[in-house]
């Protein structure tokens, strides 16, 4: 057994690495849920899941019980293969696009191998085009779903979403062109390293600066193409009846359901990665008490949750919830007292966050804007986003070529 | 046999199979997703190549976006099982008699070739991004270009076809 | 290392698919995705040769082969799209007429 794992190392880190990131990506997918509605809620001024567990906090596990023991119909007339494929397709794409993704900017080092934090090895040269293929082909999910379906309104959400996608994939794909020219390089890690160039600029050094137009272009045509308000046409609910997935129910539904949100999370990845400076602090380098930042934000959070638990109206609130504050607090207190581990965690803190905030960013429109008219989507796509990131490339490719040119840098 | 070889052969095997399904299959819709499966499998060959870009681009572009019009299409126009008419005896046999010529001919080429193939075989420099940049830019510039007024031509046939006859 | 004969042979039986699908289906739609199976064999051929003559030409060909291959598909699906609007059949064989 042991000479087997000396020999397959790579093998069975890859393996471990795959269902550890599968399961946190499930998890935080089913928290997500609870989360938007939770937000959504407060937004309208209402309260949100709040029956099932504190705070509501065991909602997605009943939902997820709830969807694994539904009834599974499969409607008569539809193309079999084509109808089991496409959630499948769907999540499988999702799942793998975030595989893609580095998280980390050094390798842990276990068992005496150099563990990267992300499956994709980090010197993938075609790093983010690798990531668009995979995204380009999500768009075969929502649209076979709807053709097998055998039914008006999948058909319509089909089609919608297969021209918006196509429409929406040229701005996404152009507007990340400045960047890359900035970075000179499609690599992931090096887009990031490239933002580290002035390490005392700090949150000035950020592509979103000098790339703001790219910036705008390429969020508006990622939520498009991730299928969310403003731009859910695919499955508007008060014209569609539920869009492409209307004839799915249990966990076929919940399979479309997860690839949503987990392009949802690859989107805010990206944002955070091409233009936020990924894992890159926002503070200068110099200032090195911001390293203590994660732990003292973990731990006034963990006392909020004590202080808030120990006056919740049920028992077993009162028990769950200041437990769940203890381990934050002490997770913050860890930090605080292994420097080395402190150190390690500032990339993955500083990635987390952006990813959450872009994560609010999303559930916030949800909450905030109303749905485009298909007429209003389509014109949008060609007549503003794809011509705005064709100057932002024009613009960023003459400004290199001049500082190159005139001011002689590299 | 080596890891890679048995890579080859696996995508190779998708990529017939695929390309075989694309004919039999009756359904159009069917038939659009072997040739995305071909489409996928000669990606991964490309891969196995070392051209990494054009594995890419050919995902890309071909897969997310020509494939994505076939399938569009196909639904716009809710096109049925395929009919079956008998083919014309005139255009089959020939057709037949073509394919076979055609199948011949390439396979004396290659077998009369293989020599000469093998052994200018693993002489070549890495096929990177930047090569692949450089020759487009500097040594295929003129090409390029014509490129580019292709599609502008060709987004100008399209928005003609496309607009409806004003009665 | 896998010998380049192996791809290009792949490529002329994928090549020859190609040719039989364009033959043998009726349907217009399918027929013009059999070209686009003949363009996908030989791109294997340009990159395969590509890697066996250490130059890059092959790949740039390859790019220029999907730029046209995009462009056909655009004009090409509009023309199919006008003939079923006209004709409301996607069957070849019944598209004999120039004229309505």
């Amino acid at each position: 057994m042991n000479s087997f794992l000396n020999a397959n190392a790579e093998l069975v880190i890859t393996l471990v690495k795959i269902v550890l990131l599968l399961f946190i990506v499930l998890t935080v997918n089913a928290y997500l849920t609870w989360f938007e509605r939770k937000v959504v809620a407060h937004m309208q001024s209402r309260w949100g899941p709040h029956r099932v567990g504190p705070h509501g906090l065991l909602q997605p596990l009943a939902d997820g019980v709830k969807f694994l023991f539904k009834e599974d119909p499969t409607p008569a007339g539809v193309d079999k293969l084509v109808y089991y494929l496409a959630p499948l397709l769907a999540l499988a794409l999702a799942l793998t696009s975030i595989a893609l993704i580095p998280f980390g900017p050094e390798p842990i080092r276990l068992f005496g191998h150099d563990i990267y934090l992300g499956i994709a090895p980090p010197d993938l040269n075609i790093g983010i085009l690798a990531l668009f293929a995979v995204t380009a082909l999500g768009v075969y999910g929502v649209a076979l779903a709807g053709w097998a379906s055998n039914s008006k309104y999948p058909l319509l959400g089909g089609l919608r979403s297969s021209a918006q996608m196509i429409s929406y994939e040229l701005a996404l794909t152009m507007s990340v062109v400045g960047v890359l020219l900035m970075a000179g390089s499609f690599n992931l890690k090096k887009i990031i390293e490239a933002q580290a160039h002035h390490p005392e600029w700090g949150i000035l050094g950020w592509n979103v600066w000098p790339q703001f137009l790219g910036f705008f272009c390429f969020f508006i045509a990622a939520v498009a193409e991730t299928n969310r308000v403003p731009f859910d046409l695919p499955e508007a609910e008060s014209e569609l009846v539920a869009g492409f997935h209307t004839e799915y129910s249990s966990f076929k539904f919940a399979m479309f359901f997860i690839a949503e949100y987990t392009s949802m999370i690859t989107v805010s990845c990206l944002c955070s990665i091409l233009f936020f400076g990924g894992w890159l602090s926002p503070f200068p380098a110099s200032w090195l008490f911001t390293h203590y930042l994660p732990s003292a934000i973990l731990i006034l959070f963990g006392l909020w949750v004590i202080w808030d638990g120990i006056r919740y109206e049920t028992t077993f609130g009162r028990i769950i919830l200041p437990g769940l504050g203890a381990a934050i607090t002490a997770l913050g207190a860890v930090f605080v007292l292994l420097p080395n581990v402190n150190e390690f965690i500032q990339g993955p803190f500083w990635l987390l966050s952006k990813i959450f905030v872009f994560l609010f960013v999303y559930v916030w429109m949800r909450g905030t804007l109303p749905r485009f008219r298909y007429d209003q989507l389509m014109a949008f796509g060609w007549k503003l986003l794809l011509p705005l990131s064709i100057v932002n490339v024009i613009v960023t490719s003459f400004v290199i070529l001049a500082k190159m040119q005139w001011w002689g840098a590299k | 046999m080596t890891a890679s070889l048995a890579v080859f052969f696996a995508l190779a095997a998708l990529a017939v199979i695929g390309a075989v399904s694309l004919i039999v299959q009756k359904h159009p819709i069917h038939s659009a997703l072997s040739l995305i499966v071909v489409m996928i499998a000669l990606a991964g060959l490309y891969l196995l190549l070392g051209a990494e870009f054009v594995a890419a681009v050919q995902i890309i572009v071909y897969g997310g976006a020509i494939m994505v019009l076939f399938v569009f299409v196909i639904m716009l126009l809710n096109a049925g099982v395929e009919e079956h008419t008998s083919i014309s005896k005139m255009a089959g046999a020939p057709g037949l008699l073509l394919v076979v010529a055609l199948a011949g001919f390439v396979a004396a080429t290659i077998a009369r070739s293989t020599e000469s193939v093998e052994t200018t075989l693993q002489t070549g420099e890495i096929a990177s991004t930047l090569g692949i940049s450089n020759m487009i830019f500097k040594d295929f510039v003129y090409p390029f270009e014509l490129t580019s007024f292709l599609i502008l031509v060709a987004v100008l046939g399209a928005t003609v076809l496309a607009q409806r006859e004003k009665s | 290392m896998v010998p380049t004969n192996y791809y290009v042979i792949l490529s002329a039986i994928l090549f020859g698919l190609g040719v039989l699908a364009f033959i043998f289906k009726r349907n217009i739609i399918t027929i013009f995705m059999s070209i686009e199976l003949m363009l996908n064999a030989v791109n294997l051929a340009f990159v395969a040769f590509s890697q066996a003559l250490g130059k890059l030409d092959g790949q740039v060909f390859v790019l220029f082969v999907i730029v046209v291959a995009a462009a056909e598909a655009a004009v090409g699906l509009g023309i199919i799209i006008l003939i079923a609007r006209s004709r409301q059949t996607l069957n070849v064989e019944r598209v004999d007429l120039l004229k309505l």
